[in-house]
């Protein structure tokens, strides 16, 4: 039918304006030639050109490190502060949740330069100590946003079911409480890691003595026009990236399956 | 159950590292640093009504709404074959519309980079067909297409989501009472998806009218944005509490712009991407 | 008389100003099949849920087996529960369910297979220890549920409106299983359900509970034929409630007719309430009755016809096995014995 080969082709279209730049600084990833707009031959030297780049490298370790320490430590703050949530008063609660959503709603420039605003005006060196601070404060909400769903579909009796079969409050809680909620905390861990790593406007207001985050390395490079090693250093987070939200996508999708074959039965 | 403790390391975590900052904020959009000291005034915000400021404000609304209704056309009718589509690999495809967004947005931004400059890819494909290199960076043109780019997916999946979960039986209940297609569409379809576009417009219109990154990079610093003038206040010039009061204005145009679609929005489910 | 396992001894429990359960007491004994029966909010969870130990009352006593045991935790209790939703733990398989209990205690791996097989025989669900929770009906749910609760020999089984979820021919079937269960292991069941005709099935003892307050308790036949006031009466089976005064000893007077009936002791004028069930009214011949009317409405009913009888200025339920047609002008009787003559509820 023609109506279907137009819609088809307008989707194609869609998608090949998302995903034609991609896949262009893929390809030219691997041209010899300097000059993008030319095919010259394979290569591999911006890779190991961009693996020689002491900036890219250092830059790396520190996306790395600040999103695992940042990602961690969100997540330990958001669960306890989820399974606190659930058992304020209702008034509180819809108070906490309010502000929550503050620092997801806030542009992000807004977040960058208040929290610069405070990490100056105490005094503290702009460096990993900041960065790492500021990851953390816009990983939480995302954190609580996944723990909290889990926890209140979570079945109350289930904890009594525990208790009521010998277990003890804590072992209660490790047996069954914990298991139950722990694809939640597994999803929100995976958000703020890679909500770490993409962030680039907050990173830039809250960083400083030569500590630098890829986001950072890319914009300071990329202000410069164009760099090869970029492509290279892009294929490669695109990759990272991907292998994430597969990841992530399968776990929920096993969780989704769960769910519904729960419903189904109940 | 009665262990509240629990919640106050977050409590302590959000009045230092959120209330606090914005406190800062406000407090340095409402005063001014002279010899004496400090001093209460308006003047950061008077500053900003002088037809510089207020040419900078005008260029990002512009632009953000261009950029938003560019969204929106070619968004809709993406979102509504997507939710109409019985194909097997559909959640693929929302996949894919999804994947972008996980793409650090600069990566992004600079990959139209080699696309549009001068001796980029388009350039060279005009140039065999004889066609002179046009100069397609570095201008409003590209600032607007890079918003489009980046935003794009984030204004189809919120009206993809409210599309797919229209009841078919209202449609088919439409055509039974004699509508036609063309008239199921503006009087059933549309008004019903309505909550999303309005969440669709809300992401699209807020990242982008307080971006300076895209301006930056495509626009080569020859367009300030108030993103841009933010960022200058604070790292370039110095001005902390004129750089607040446009920060607090950028916070003013944002509620403003949420107390707009908000009234479509019953429930945050619209716009959710987990 | 067999002695008391359980006294529940003036039990208060209050949620924020509302009185869940007022001044309770309840003797329940050994290898008694007991039902708390009410309709919701009457407080019977409540009860059940201080048996278990998660919540406090606000006033009253525990005992278990004459100790006081307010203030020991659910997970020391020799009692086990049978959740309304099950309440299985959905990461854990069918066998980990079972076994959670008995590796708490931590039980040899040898003899918690043992009994957890055991288990499942009684259940009747062999086979079924790796599936996982998500995989099974309903029906099998509930007795994996009964199944974890039962392997850790608990003194008293506590369930929960366990049957509610299920439909009704898979409900019948498990009523009939629960009781020959209970009657099996010789422990003391305590159950819980709105649905009168469960509670006449299965039940050694009812307790009918309304609003915090016991109406009533006794053996099913008990509860059936002699209801104590007019909630009983209302809740247990479909029934004519209609007020009357009494007289005197044996005579009652009835929508404006003299009855005489088996009850005596009440004060000379009296009101009291007066219950007849639909089976207990006899539809004759008009001149013969001792109320006269015509038929509203016919009903097959399956092994009877339930009719609507407008007589005596009130509208009757009648079951009889035979149909009479619609306006037809009919007589109503009914033998002194079947007349359950009942205080005013609240005057004692």
């Amino acid at each position: 039918m023609v109506k279907n080969f137009l819609k088809k082709s307008y989707l194609f279209l869609i998608f090949a304006f998302l995903y034609a730049p991609i896949i262009v600084l893929i390809i030219y990833s691997f041209n010899s030639s300097r000059s993008r707009g030319s095919w010259e031959g394979f290569t591999l030297d911006w890779y190991r050109a961009m693996f020689r780049d002491r900036q890219i490298l250092s830059s790396l370790y520190y996306s790395l490190i600040i999103g695992a320490l940042s990602a961690l430590i969100a997540t330990i703050i958001g669960t306890l502060a989820a399974f606190g949530i659930q058992r304020l008063k209702r008034f509180l609660q819809n108070t906490v949740m309010n502000l929550t959503y503050l620092p997801v709603l806030n542009p992000d420039i807004v977040t960058g330069i208040s929290l610069m605003l405070l990490f100056i005006f105490f005094h503290l060196k702009l460096g990993f100590m900041t960065l790492l601070l500021s990851h953390i404060t816009f990983n939480i909400p995302y954190v609580i946003l996944s723990v909290l769903p889990r926890i209140k579909q979570l079945d109350p009796n289930l904890y009594e079911a525990a208790l009521d079969l010998g277990a003890t409050p804590s072992l209660a809680f490790k047996k069954v409480i914990f298991p139950e909620i722990l694809p939640g905390i597994i999803s929100g861990l995976l958000l703020a890691f890679t909500l770490s790593l993409d962030d680039f406007v907050i990173s830039f207001f809250n960083t400083g003595s030569g500590v630098s985050t890829l986001s950072i390395t890319i914009y300071s490079m990329a202000r410069r026009g164009i760099n090869p090693k970029i492509n290279a250093l892009s294929t490669l987070m695109f990759l990272s990236v991907l292998t994430l939200l597969i990841i992530v996508n399968l776990i929920m999708a096993r969780d989704e399956s769960n769910k519904k074959r729960r419903q189904n039965l109940s | 159950m009665r262990k509240n403790w629990i919640v106050y390391p977050y409590f302590g975590w959000m009045i230092a590292f959120t209330l606090i900052p914005l406190s800062l904020l406000i407090f340095f959009s409402l005063t001014t640093q002279t010899n004496q000291g400090i001093s209460f005034s308006f003047d950061n915000f008077q500053r900003f009504f002088e037809p510089l400021y207020l040419q900078v404000l005008f260029r990002s609304l512009l632009w953000a709404g261009i950029s938003t209704l560019f969204c929106l056309v070619l968004g809709y009718p993406s979102a509504f074959i997507l939710a109409n589509l019985k194909l097997k690999y559909k959640n693929t495809l929302i996949l894919l519309l999804v994947l972008p967004m996980w793409i650090n947005f600069l990566l992004r931004t600079y990959a139209w980079l080699t696309l549009l400059e001068r001796r980029g890819l388009i350039n060279t494909l005009l140039g065999h067909f004889g066609i002179q290199p046009l100069s397609l960076l570095y201008n409003d043109f590209a600032v607007i297409l890079g918003m489009v780019y980046n935003f794009l997916p984030f204004m189809i999946l919120p009206i993809y989501t409210v599309l797919s979960k229209i009841n078919q039986n209202l449609l088919e209940a439409a055509g039974d009472l004699g509508a036609s297609p063309w008239q199921c569409f503006c009087k059933v379809i549309f008004p019903l998806s309505l909550p999303g576009v309005s969440s669709g417009v809300t992401m699209v219109f807020m990242p982008a009218v307080t971006t300076f990154v895209i301006s930056r990079l495509l626009g080569g610093g020859q367009y300030t944005l108030i993103g841009n003038l933010v960022e200058q206040q604070f790292l370039t010039v110095g001005d902390w509490n004129f750089g607040s009061a446009i920060s607090m204005v950028m916070i003013f145009i944002i509620l403003l712009g949420m107390s707009f679609t908000s009234r479509y929005e019953k429930t945050q489910e619209g716009g959710g991407l987990w | 008389m067999a002695a008391s396992l359980i006294s529940l001894v003036n039990l208060t429990k209050d949620y924020n100003g509302t009185e869940a359960i007022k001044d309770l007491n309840l003797q329940i004994k050994k290898n008694e099949f007991l039902t708390l029966l009410g309709p919701s909010g009457c407080g019977k969870t409540t009860t059940l849920r201080i048996i278990g130990g998660f919540e406090q009352p606000t006033t009253g006593e525990v005992f278990f087996d004459g100790i006081n045991i307010n203030q020991l935790p659910p997970y020391k209790r020799k009692v086990n529960t049978v959740f309304q939703k099950y309440a299985l733990f959905p990461h854990m398989n069918v066998y980990e369910n079972i076994a959670f209990g008995l590796k708490i205690k931590k039980l040899s791996n040898s003899l918690i297979n043992q009994k957890v097989a055991a288990m499942l025989e009684l259940v009747a669900l062999s086979g079924y220890e790796q599936r996982t929770i998500t995989s099974l009906s309903g029906g099998q749910q509930q007795r994996v549920a009964i199944a974890r609760a039962l392997v850790n020999e608990p003194e008293v089984l506590l369930l929960d409106e366990p049957l509610g979820a299920l439909d009704l021919q898979l409900r019948k079937e498990m009523q009939l299983e629960l009781k020959a269960m209970q009657q099996h292991l010789g422990i003391t069941f305590i159950f819980i359900t709105h649905d009168q005709e469960e509670a006449l099935t299965m039940s050694d003892t009812i307790v009918v509970m309304n609003r915090g307050l016991i109406q009533q308790v006794g053996t099913p036949e008990d509860i059936y034929n002699e209801p104590t006031n007019a909630f009983v009466a209302s809740f247990i089976g479909e029934s004519n409630l209609v007020e009357g005064r009494m007289l005197s000893d044996f005579q009652l007077e009835l929508l404006g007719k003299q009855l005489p009936c088996v009850d005596s002791g009440f004060i000379p004028d009296e009101l009291v309430d007066v219950v007849i069930r639909p089976e207990d009214l006899k539809i004759v011949e008009e001149n013969e009755g001792v109320f006269t009317g015509n038929i509203k409405s016919t009903t097959f009913k399956g092994v009877h016809y339930e009719m609507i009888v407008s007589a005596g200025a009130r509208d009757w339920m009648v079951h009889s096995t035979r149909a009479r047609s619609v306006g037809m002008k009919v007589g109503l009787r009914v033998e002194a014995s079947n007349i359950h003559i009942m205080r005013k509820a609240g005057v004692v």
